[in-house]
């Protein structure tokens, strides 16, 4: 008697630790964070490109409507092929879009804008990083639609934009 | 010449303690990345990590830490921004209690395994 509730235990906890390692399994390795509407403090400093002047991003968010946030740099390859995006985003006139530069080099960002078109509103800089960090981005190219208003993420895009994320960009803006 | 040797004392110790002082953060800004995810290159630390991202996060860590910001807040800063899953100990939650109670039952029940063998001898 006592030997069958061993076997039967041995086999319950044999099972148990089955179901357990093949729903981990099931689970996708990499990690996204949640994109659910997260507010994020945009009160903090940084230089604008091509001059001396700095400004808190807080200031550059207007009190209607959306701004888009778009982190970029001359060496990121996956930034040229989102750019066309950007500038339909901007021919649309809907949106203010601010682009922050990643740690890039102001000649290297001047020619890139020069030859591809110039879509944002005002380009603040990002020398070491930390202001990316502020946002919670990972790297570049990453993009953000804000509510100015409540100053809240609606919307996160990690790595270049497409044609399904433009689509999904249009909709939310129209 | 008897200030000036006191003077001089005084800059000297000045110095020595400045210099301990930013070998301690330096020393805390290892302490807090080696804690913490590199969430963009697989298993490594943000200490480990030579990656962009681990980078711009050490200088963040030490600016953090020049401001006044204890160990606890800067990890909750980061959390706010990534999520639980940057830090590499994980909080007591219902998707983790089973991590943190099965070691504890397994202790328990093998205790109870081996008393009850002793006590039957």
């Amino acid at each position: 008697m006592s030997k069958n509730i061993k076997l039967i235990s041995i086999v319950l906890f044999a099972l148990f630790s089955f179901f357990i390692l093949l729903k981990g399994l099931d689970k996708s390795n990499t990690y996204s964070p949640s994109i659910d509407k997260s507010k994020i403090d945009f009160n903090f400093k940084s230089k604008y490109l091509f001059s001396e002047k700095e400004v808190f991003l807080n200031e550059l968010l207007k009190n209607e409507g959306m701004t888009l946030i778009n982190i970029w740099a001359s060496w990121c390859l996956p930034c040229k092929d989102e750019h066309a995006y950007l500038l339909k985003l901007k021919s649309l006139n809907k949106l203010n879009i601010i682009g922050i530069n990643y740690k890039d080099n102001e000649n290297n960002a001047k020619k890139f804008l020069s030859e591809l078109g110039n879509p944002y509103t005002n380009i603040i800089t990002d020398p070491n990083g930390i202001n990316s960090i502020e946002l919670g981005a990972f790297g570049v190219p990453e993009t953000y639609l804000i509510e100015n208003k409540s100053k809240l993420i609606i919307k996160k895009f990690i790595g270049p934009l497409d044609d399904n994320s433009f689509t999904q960009l249009t909709k939310i803006i129209q | 010449m008897n200030k000036m040797k006191i003077l001089l004392k005084l800059i000297i110790i000045f110095l020595i303690f400045q210099n301990f002082s930013s070998a301690e953060t330096s020393q805390k800004v290892d302490k807090i990345s080696k804690n913490l995810r590199c969430l963009i290159c697989q298993g490594q630390s943000v200490y480990d990590s030579q990656s962009d991202f681990a980078l711009s996060m050490k200088i963040l860590i030490q600016n953090k830490i020049d401001e006044g910001k204890n160990d606890e807040q800067i990890y909750d800063f980061l959390k706010n921004k990534y999520g639980e899953w940057i830090v590499y100990d994980p909080e007591i939650n219902k998707n983790t209690i089973l991590l943190w109670v099965l070691p504890l039952i397994l202790f328990v029940f093998g205790g109870i395994l081996i008393y009850r063998k002793v006590s039957i001898k």
